[in-house]
């Protein structure tokens, strides 16, 4: 027992945020590399999250490919979407205010989430965990299905590698000059329109990797976006979107005060983040790792 | 955001169009129930004045609020609680919604302003979120059935309002009132200040004024306006629901305003009216309303940002610079 | 002995900040190998000189030319890609980038560029990856050496910066001359420029008032002492 509670169901709970806070870290992480070079609040990345978790089903239902590939898959389809919308639309949007790109996604949300809802209805439909991750281990003080343990592990793995790419490789150097100076990295001849466009394939890509993650925890559901991208936005907020790290940190953060929440006061768990959010707000309005007032 | 157009009414011709536009506007709406579904009218002029007061905020003060409908819907849940579980007429009623938006705009909005642009729209989407869930577990708004069934009683003890001419007569006075309010607002000293604010909001600081004050005041002035079209609507409708108060009810207010015509006083209406009469077309047809309201929203932020009401004063402008 | 070629011809250019005239029909001709200096007060429109040349200027018409290119069609990223560098005024040192990351972010768009040794060799005090306005300004000039273009536009380099660190930047702009370097130069200290400028544009108003060889500068003092002011 801890503080009065069975350690399993402790554990479980704890384990339930941690898998949130996974998606939390993930779609924030996404959020904020497009912000950050964007400079737009991309609203359609609940969707794209969507889109990712359907790409697989789909891909399952109707050609027969499996897990695995879809977790390639699926990102690339939804990452190249994304480019299309950037070359097409968003591009258009960098010389007027920043909320008219926000306005934007969210109209393009709207109709993605509606296409969806037309052809699926709202219910979830069901992905099968890959047979290789099946089943569950016991670690004594609780039962981890293997799935979700994966989750937890290919998050980390994805925020790490994408941490590297943007810290520590030449291309991510480009991404973090253009985001303080776009005009002068464009005067040394790096063809920084191209570089926006790459950059919102990646955030929407990463987006739907998450959710080629999320298919066989949650069902997959034309709602599964629009629910998630609000308690996101909180926990970008509470962030700030000066940093990557700060991100992914505050994601897993979030995700795990969520999991004790339910375990100790359930009827506010789903608000839980709103208050933290709030909190922050009163004592560090730029966000626990923001750099910007 | 700098992209708003102002109305044309400087010179005095165009200040006698608008004064022939207004006394036609409102022989029209006194004329209009008989020939139209005045349920309908009435639903219009709600959404008109919840776009209107949404436009205070964005249009005059710059700030994008995405969680207006905690305002519209909670000060409905107010009133229809007020009238139907406590028994208190319809006046009282409606009063006690928009004071209960005002104290919601009050909480919200303290948050809010601490950050700007896009957080500041991030924060009152969270926040209102928030309302959203407690709305849905809190007793008094009956869950997921929503109040049902409010009454609309008798206006000032004696005037009846189940009769749909009254209560139409009474709900366009209210807009009329909610519409005055506004342009009394907008053209006041305070309203300048609102708009130098949007202009420049560094520039006003430096000027000497409490920017957070008056964008706290503007957005508490702006819920309570919202207020008393959720709390109107509640009536007319007789009931309460959740989708009050859902995000999809933010982003359609946000919607009419853009379509109408941010910054402009009248344009919301439109863009409410035009949004209003889509919707009743499309629920009987099988085109899901959703992909034409995120279809709407994408061909007006890139390519018809003014909105209606805002490229008519452009094209009125044109002509006057062209005639000159 | 033959003159050098005129590498950047520019022709009646007008450039706009906004609704602001900032230039007014500026023509100007580098042949290659010079060091030619944009001399002028603050605000008469050498900055926007240099930038409306790399086409960092929001509206600007007029002809730009250079080794046969016409620059007013180009896209920005593709100006330096002809083989413009630019050091801005304010230098552009990216915060979020390492000292390494900084040096070597301009791509490398033509041969003949220096290495990153050789970069140290010329500059030694970079190895010490310091963050002085003397190592920043270093740093940007480094950093397009890197990068193999033959012009360099050049803002104020000694702006701010301690005189023993402004000898060491005029011997650096000899050594590059004497590489080979054409370089347009925008100065206050004429003094400074005087050291290593061939030839001199004075501006005032968004246009160029007159030219002049380093020779002539002695006979020219009283004209610069009105137009500058000094």
């Amino acid at each position: 027992m801890i503080f009065g509670i069975p350690i399993q169901a402790f554990a479980g709970q704890l384990l339930v945020g941690l898998i949130n806070g996974s998606f939390y870290a993930l779609l924030s992480l996404g959020l904020a590399i497009i912000f950050g070079l964007l400079r737009v609040i991309n609203f359609a990345h609940g969707a794209q999250y969507m889109l990712g978790a359907f790409t697989g089903y789909l891909l399952l239902a109707a050609l027969g490919i499996g897990y695995w590939p879809a977790l390639i898959l699926a990102p690339l389809i939804v990452g190249l979407f994304g480019i299309v919308v950037e070359r097409l639309a968003l591009s258009r949007l960098y010389e007027v205010d920043a909320l008219y790109g926000l306005l934007f996604t969210f109209g393009l949300a709207l109709v993605i989430e509606g296409v969806f809802r037309y052809y699926f209805g709202v219910s979830g439909n069901p992905y099968p965990v890959p047979s290789q991750l099946t089943g569950a281990t016991n670690l004594g003080f609780m039962v981890l299905p293997i799935y979700r343990g994966w989750v937890v592990i290919a998050s980390l793995i994805i925020c790490l590698a994408t941490w590297l790419l943007i810290e520590k490789t030449k291309f991510g150097s480009y991404l973090r000059a253009a985001t303080e100076n776009p005009k002068l990295v464009q005067a040394f001849g790096v063809n920084v329109p191209m570089l926006l466009t790459l950059t919102y394939g990646l955030g929407a890509g990463l987006a739907g990797l998450a959710g080629m993650l999320a298919a066989p925890v949650y069902q997959v559901s034309p709602l599964m976006g629009s629910n998630l991208i609000i308690v996101v936005f909180a926990v970008v907020v509470v962030g700030g979107m000066g940093s990557i790290l700060g991100a992914i940190i505050t994601g897993y953060m979030l995700g795990l005060a969520e999991g004790l929440t339910k375990v100790f006061y359930p009827e506010a768990s789903n608000i839980v983040i709103f208050v933290i959010m709030a909190i922050v707000l009163l004592f560090r309005p730029a966000g626990l790792f923001g750099k910007d007032a | 955001m700098a992209e708003t157009t102002t109305s044309p009414s400087s010179t005095p011709a165009a200040g006698r169009i608008e004064t022939i536009l207004i006394i036609l506007a409102i022989a029209a709406m006194i004329a209009l129930p008989y020939f139209i579904y005045p349920i309908f009218l009435m639903k219009m002029m709600c959404f008109a004045l919840f776009a209107c007061a949404f436009n205070l905020l964005l249009g005059y003060t710059g700030l994008l609020s995405f969680g207006h409908a905690a305002f519209f819907g909670g000060a409905a849940y107010f009133t229809a609680h007020a009238v139907k579980v406590w028994g208190l007429g319809p006046e009282i009623g409606i009063l006690i919604g928009v004071f209960g938006a005002a104290v919601l705009g009050l909480v919200i909005g303290f948050f809010a302003i601490r950050r700007q642009g896009i957080y500041f729209a991030m924060i009152t989407l969270a926040l209102s979120q928030m309302f959203f869930f407690f709305c849905v577990q809190a007793e008094f708004t009956g869950g997921e059935d929503g109040i049902q069934g409010v009454p609309r009683g008798q206006l000032f003890g004696f005037i009846d309002l189940s009769n749909e001419h009254t209560m139409y007569y009474f709900v366009a006075v209210i807009f009329l009132v909610g519409l005055f309010c506004i342009w009394r607002i907008v053209n006041s000293p305070f309203g300048m200040i609102l708009r130098s604010i949007r202009e420049n909001e560094n520039r006003a600081i430096s000027l000497g004024y409490s920017v957070q004050y008056y964008k706290l005041a503007a957005f508490v002035m702006s819920a309570a306006l919202a207020g008393l079209a959720g709390a109107a609507k509640a009536l007319v409708f007789q009931f309460a629901t959740l989708t009050d108060v859902a995000w999809q009810m933010s982003g359609e207010v946000i919607l009419m305003t853009l379509l109408g015509g941010i910054g402009t006083l009248v344009g919301p209406a439109f863009g409410a009216g035009f949004v209003v009469a889509l919707q009743n077309m499309l629920a009987t047809s099988a085109f899901p309303v959703t992909i034409a309201t995120g279809l709407i929203f994408m061909i007006c932020v890139l390519i018809f940002r003014r909105g209606v009401v805002g490229e008519i004063y452009a094209w009125l402008d044109r002509r006057k610079t062209n005639e000159k | 002995m033959p003159e050098p070629a005129t590498l950047l011809s520019v022709r009646d250019l007008n450039a706009w900040y906004g609704e602001s005239h900032a230039l007014h029909g500026v023509t100007l001709d580098i042949r290659e190998g010079e060091t030619v200096t944009l001399l002028g007060r603050n605000g008469v429109g050498k900055t926007t000189t240099l930038r409306a040349i790399m086409g960092l200027v929001r509206k600007r018409t007029g002809e730009i030319s250079f080794q046969g290119k016409d620059l007013m069609r180009m896209p920005l990223h593709l100006t330096a890609r002809a083989g413009i560098g630019y050091v801005p005024e304010e230098r552009g040192i990216f915060a979020t980038l390492t000292v390494d990351e900084n040096l070597i972010l301009p791509p490398v768009v033509a041969q003949g560029g220096m290495s990153v040794e050789e970069i140290f060799e010329l500059f030694p005090n970079l190895k010490s990856r310091r963050n002085s306005p003397g190592e920043q300004q270093m740093l940007a000039i480094a950093r397009i050496l890197r990068t193999g273009v033959k012009v360099i536009l050049l803002d104020e380099p000694t702006e701010g910066l301690a005189p023993v660190i402004v000898q060491r930047i005029g011997e650096l702009l000899v050594e590059l001359k004497t590489r080979g370097m054409t370089i347009l130069l925008v100065e206050q200290n004429f003094r400074f420029a005087s050291k290593v400028a061939d030839r001199f544009y004075l501006m005032e108003h968004g246009k160029v008032l007159s030219q002049f060889a380093v020779g002539e500068l002695e006979s020219r003092m009283n004209e610069l002492h009105e137009v500058l002011g000094v």
